[in-house]
């Protein structure tokens, strides 16, 4: 084995060590109220892991069929003679290293960027609560060092759930990102005014992926019940074996010992035995394809927690409460992703529960369609890249739901790219913006809306020449995003949309209207924000943001633009560099006329957005033009009214039910009838009886009736002692007159 | 020698020692019962104490029993001793009460 991999623990090992020292010495690290310590420190610690990930793919260059490298154990029982076997292993194979490079390579340029921006982001919030001099201080230190903590949390979360060789481990993974996602959404969970709205997102976004997450721990409870294990490659050993086989014949099975290089040792017995899992035969007629596609289906409805997808993609646009570099680190490049690595990672079982890829690709397809219908009509700058987002996510699960994993991963990381870009770029955007609306407000200029909202693009306008690298790097991302050639969206979506139209009609067709409306809304976009006159002062103030930030925003741009280089036509390099690791990875040619048709589809939509937002830009005040279609455009406006929905299928039951629960059964009934009347009548009742006449009256009668007559005949008998000497002598006397009385009576009888 | 004495004893019937000893040790117990003044109780006392040591004399006589003689010497001494005490006693009371009426003397009543 290369010792290069015998690194690979250090990829988790240095943004944990920045939780730790952002815990205990985040504060000492900035020492005056503009340093940039604890951002540095967690920027240099995320490169490092970057650095690792590096390593860990040029050292498997030499060993692309991949190697796991043993850290600890984690669970270890032993029955008899089963054994239990859950070690926290990592796996470094072609796949993983996409995942670390993408992760790691996209989350340091956010790190980056995060420094420049969370400065801005704490002083507008210390301007929001008029905090000055030593609590402004101490305020811009304690949330300054908290984020950078959490993100660097995340990040260690992100790579410990892409580098586990076993589902228990991932899933390990899978909730620290989800509780990452949680504490940064809700970050400003004190703010002034919108404090309650980020919280309440943090927590829908931790409630719905717990649902999520109930699929997820199904499908590995029924993964370890059907395979006797949970580590991946034993387990899809077992899923091959067991197809031709008997459950019994196939147990200890073991993935080969290729892929166990290093394991001759500890791990290294050719024939583990496992746990026996309950025979498939003792449930009836279910059967080994049943089961699979229970799995497969369980693990679908985590994806779509994780991911967003319908039905529960509900999350992700309120999760844009979170600063922006968290949403676009976390809410679009990477944890988001999860999903999509997840199906990727199981694709041996995907292939034999074909059901279950179709359920997948169906529902990735409608995911990108109603997202993307939704994203038209929105007014805020990120509610419109999350749409897009959860659009794009869907494009990804239609593509791993075909089979089509190496389009699947590919888009993956041309949209870690370019949404990134996205986001980041919007940041820096509303960072314009605040400064702008500072700047008219000190000046007296007035005017502007006391509603001003920085995010809302109605209010911008005319950017393009207050803000020109954010607009040129924007309209990168958004091309890219729109699938025009040759930027990175184009080869990666193209490559999607060639997979559907080979397996799946209709997906193809679901998929194909969702790329018209994405060239749509991100070309709308691009003309409401950049172009066009200032719709407010704001706008009209506005300035581009710090070299701080606008770095990252190049790096990305470029990563963009040269993205599809990846895995170009002809060349398929992503896809032989996945072979390695994705059983059923499978590939297309490149097919003109389908590329012909999206890009077409894209510039049409493109000319459209220009025909209604760029020839004609909407005037201050102006109402959209969209709303020319009325019911429809608030329909979309109105996100389809999914939360409406579920507010009323699921919240309003379930809080009548809890409230039902809480009043009448917990309160009314075991509160006050059971407890109350029942028990505690019983018990106060019993009490009483109890006390009254059995303790007061039995009892202490008897208690105080000895000590009555001791003392009443005590005050008699006292009186005997007269004190006199004479009365005592002649008792003595009479005593023995008495004594020798009876001696006498006695002798003489 | 020995049969002299013996001839001399049944000189006086031990009975009457015997009655000499109750009738003594019944004036004392009526001294001790009616005297108020504490030195005639106390002499009473000694009294009972002489009619005791004569029954016990009487009877090591009738018995040929040295061990009653001998005993006679414990009570008289306890006596003497006893005596000393009570003497002191009665002064002491009477230095404090300027009186040794018996009946004046009854604050242990209950």
């Amino acid at each position: 084995m290369d010792s290069l991999f015998a690194l690979i623990p250090l990829i988790i090992v240095f943004p944990f060590s920045g939780v730790v020292i952002g815990v205990f010495f985040g504060r000492r690290l900035m020492p005056h109220k503009d340093s940039i310590g604890p951002g540095l420190v967690a920027s240099i610690l995320a490169g490092a892991s970057f650095v690792i990930a590096v390593l860990m793919f040029i050292a498997l260059q030499g060993h692309p069929e991949g190697v796991e490298v043993p850290l600890a154990t984690w669970m270890n029982i032993t029955a008899g003679d089963r054994v239990l076997d859950i070690p926290w292993t990592f796996k470094i194979d072609t796949l993983s290293s996409v995942m670390m490079l993408v992760v790691a390579g996209v989350g340091t340029l956010i790190h980056i960027y995060a420094i420049g921006y969370m400065q801005g982001d704490i002083d507008e919030q210390i301007a929001k609560r008029g905090f000055e001099g030593d609590e402004a201080f101490d305020f811009k230190r304690r949330r300054y060092s908290k984020f950078f903590t959490f993100f660097n949390l995340f990040l260690g979360s992100m790579l410990v759930l892409v580098t586990a060789n076993n589902y228990l481990m991932m899933f390990v993974g899978w909730e620290l990102v989800g509780l990452c996602s949680y504490l940064l959404i809700g970050f400003w969970f004190d703010d002034p005014v919108k404090g309650v709205y980020n919280s309440e997102s943090g927590k829908k976004a931790f409630i719905v992926n717990r649902i999520g997450d109930f699929g997820m721990l199904i499908a590995i409870m029924l993964i370890f019940w059907t395979f006797g294990t949970v580590q991946f490659d034993d387990v899809f050993a077992r899923a091959e074996c067991m197809q031709a086989e008997s459950q019994e014949a196939c147990l200890t099975v073991s993935a080969g010992e290729a892929v166990h290089e290093e394991a001759e040792g500890e791990h290294g017995e050719a024939a583990r035995p496992y746990l026996t899992p309950v025979a498939l035969g003792k449930i009836g007629t279910v059967t080994l394809g049943v089961v699979v596609t229970i799995i497969t289906l369980c693990l679908l409805l985590g994806a779509t927690g994780k991911s967003a997808q319908i039905p529960l993609f509900v999350w992700l646009p309120d999760a844009m409460a979170g600063p922006t570099p968290v949403s676009a680190l976390i809410h679009a490049a990477t944890m988001v992703t999860a999903g999509i690595y997840m199906i990727t990672r199981s694709n041996v079982l995907y292939a034999m529960a074909p059901i279950s890829g179709t359920a997948v690709a169906i529902v990735g397809a409608a995911t990108a369609l109603v997202a993307g219908t939704i994203a038209v009509a929105q007014f805020d700058i990120k509610r419109v890249l999350a749409y897009s987002t959860i659009s794009q996510l869907g494009f990804m699960i239609a593509a791993v739901g075909l089979g089509g994993y190496v389009a699947g991963i590919f888009h993956l990381a041309t949209h870690a790219f370019f949404k990134a870009l996205l986001f980041l770029s919007a940041g820096s955007v509303i960072h314009g913006m605040e400064h702008g609306h500072h700047h008219a407000a000190h000046h007296g200029h007035g005017g502007d809306d006391p509603d001003f909202d920085p995010q809302d693009m109605r209010y911008m306008g005319g950017l393009k020449d207050k803000m020109p690298i954010t607009t040129w790097v924007y309209i990168i991302g958004s091309l890219a995003l729109a699938g025009i050639p040759p930027l990175a969206g184009f080869w990666s979506k193209d490559e999607i949309l060639l997979d559907a139209s080979l397996n799946n009609q209709l997906v193809y067709v679901l998929l194909s209207i969702s790329a018209f409306f994405t060239a749509f809304y991100m070309g709308r976009q691009v003309f409401m924000v950049f172009f066009g006159r200032a719709r407010t002062e704001a706008a009209d103030h506005a300035v581009e943001s710090k070299p701080m930030m606008t770095t990252p925003l190049i790096i990305l741009a470029a990563l963009s633009v040269l993205g599809g280089l990846l895995n170009l036509p002809g060349l398929h390099s992503l896809a032989h560099w996945l072979e390695h690791s994705v059983a059923h990875a499978h590939t297309a040619e490149f097919n003109i006329s389908i590329a012909a048709i999206s890009t077409l589809l894209g510039l049409i939509a493109i000319g459209l957005s220009w025909l209604l937002y760029g020839r004609k830009p909407v005037e201050a005040g102006q109402a959209d033009p969209l709303r020319s279609t009325g019911p429809v455009f608030t329909f979309l406006n109105r996100k389809w009214y999914w939360d409406e929905l579920y507010d009323t299928v699921f919240i309003k039951p379930y809080v009548w039910l809890g409230e039902f629960l809480a009043v009448t059964i917990d309160w009314k009934f075991w509160h006050d009838f059971v407890h109350d009347r029942i028990i505690g009548d019983a018990f106060r009742g019993w009490g009483a009886i109890l006390s009254q006449p059995i303790d007061q009256g039995v009892v202490d009668g008897a208690v105080n009736g000895i000590a009555q007559l001791v003392d009443g005949s005590s005050q008699e008998l006292r009186k005997t002692q007269t004190g006199y000497v004479r009365n005592y002598a002649l008792a003595v006397a009479l005593g023995v007159v008495l004594v020798l009385g009876f001696l006498a009576f006695r002798f003489l009888m | 020698m020995f049969t002299e004495l013996q001839e001399a004893n049944f000189l006086v019937p031990t009975s009457y020692y015997v009655i000499l000893s109750a009738v003594l040790f019944t004036i004392g117990v009526a001294g001790v019962l009616i005297r108020r003044n504490a030195i005639l109780i106390f002499m009473s006392i000694e009294l009972m104490l002489n009619a005791a040591n004569l029954a016990f004399v009487a009877f090591a006589r009738a018995f040929q029993d040295l061990s009653g003689q001998v005993f006679v010497f414990f009570v008289m001494t306890v006596a003497a001793s006893e005596v000393a005490v009570g003497l002191a006693l009665i002064v002491a009371i009477f230095r404090s009460r300027k009186s040794i009426d018996i009946d004046e003397l009854h604050s242990m009543e209950g």
